[in-house]
């Protein structure tokens, strides 16, 4: 039920799974979004101070979600996925990790350059390291920028190929991150 | 007699004021401020600085209309004390310096109005637009240092409107304009 087995998601996974969606998607769109308010914008200080909470909680969730896959390693594949769909997904999905990491350190490096924390919706603070580099909050901006870019291009891709498996090949890929049996 | 003369003469050019020379501004030591402040909201003012500059002046007490000054600024050093919001200065909403890394400024003429203060005209170039501005300055001081140098000290403002140098940011009409002051020492070279 809460763990996965050789062919089947568990809760927790599922759950882990879905939010890292929903929170990747929503801290992209705000992220576009708020980068061209106006300075009297009535979201041009919360959409940030949402945009950096939610990205640090997606961190933690992130932490989690790996400590978890290695606790509970994730069923093995549908049978009848092919070789080369199992290869493509596990880099793409390496990928998606490698990416919200990338992603989790940049931001954290654009606003902690002067040594300012980082509030998470007034809960707590993460604190700040300083400068680590030269130029860092604009270095860090630009791999912000670009990852995102990549990481949505990649997430569109993850998708897509679950979409494929759903209505193409009518096979079980996408049902099983419901929790249904395969 | 021969010696008096001599000692009479020492006397009198120690006395005589500076004669024109050139100065190069003290970077090195930071005797040297290119300040900003503009309103936020039309409720309080923020600071700022931009803390990589050069530049050079000479200048003469007997003749202030020949003084002349030369400034670069590295706009990509602008500093108000918070990371995000100099990242935000940096990009083309504002000083846009990955195309514009440098503002100058170069004086064109002196006009003087009373003991220390002067008009400072001379053409900014900013965010790759070039105009013409006044500074109010005035002579902060002058004289030899403890280290066996000489200084003369200037400060001054002027007052610029962000829209004039193509900064399409919109921070309100409390903050249209921003205020410059300049505060340099410059070492006799």
């Amino acid at each position: 039920m809460w763990k996965n087995d050789v062919s089947r998601y568990g809760l927790i996974s599922i759950v882990l799974h879905w939010i890292t969606a929903l929170a990747v998607l929503g801290l992209f769109a705000v992220g576009f979004w708020m980068v061209d308010l106006t300075y009297y914008s009535q979201w041009y200080r919360t959409a940030p101070y949402w945009h950096k909470s939610i990205g640090i909680l997606l961190a933690i969730t992130i932490c989690l979600r790996l400590a978890w896959r290695y606790f509970s390693p994730p069923p093995n594949a549908v049978t009848t996925h092919k070789r080369w769909e199992k290869q493509i997904s596990s880099v793409v999905q390496g990928l998606l990790y490698i990416g919200m990491v990338t992603l989790f350190i940049s931001g954290y490096l654009i606003s902690t350059e002067d040594g300012r924390p980082i509030s998470v919706f007034g809960w707590f603070d993460v604190p700040a390291a300083g400068t680590l580099f030269d130029n860092q909050a604009d270095t860090a901006g630009l791999v912000h920028e670009y990852v995102a870019y990549s990481l949505i291009a990649l997430t569109l891709l993850h998708g897509a190929a679950a979409l494929k498996h759903h209505f193409v090949d009518k096979d079980n890929t996408l049902r099983r991150m419901f929790g249904r049996k395969p | 007699m021969k010696k008096l003369f001599l000692a009479a003469s020492l006397a009198a050019l120690m006395t005589l004021p500076a004669q024109a020379a050139d100065y190069v501004i003290d970077t090195q030591g930071a005797h040297a401020f290119v300040q900003f402040k503009i309103s936020h909201l039309g409720y309080s003012w923020l600071y700022g600085r931009f803390n990589t500059f050069s530049g050079d002046f000479s200048y003469d007490a007997a003749k202030l209309a020949e003084s002349k000054i030369q400034l670069t600024i590295d706009t990509s050093s602008v500093d108000s004390n918070h990371a995000e919001r100099d990242k935000h200065l940096r990009s083309a909403d504002f000083l846009n310096v990955g195309k514009h890394p440098k503002a100058t400024f170069v004086s064109t003429k002196v006009v003087e109005k009373d003991n220390n203060n002067f008009d400072l005209y001379g053409n900014l170039t900013l965010n790759g637009v070039t105009k013409e501005v006044v500074i109010a300055a005035e002579k902060t001081g002058e004289g030899k240092d403890p280290w066996g140098g000489y200084r003369a000290g200037f400060s001054g403002t002027t007052t610029l409107t962000l829209k004039d140098f193509a900064i399409s940011m919109d921070l309100g009409p409390a903050s249209a304009t921003v205020q410059m002051e300049l505060s340099v020492e410059g070492i006799r070279k």
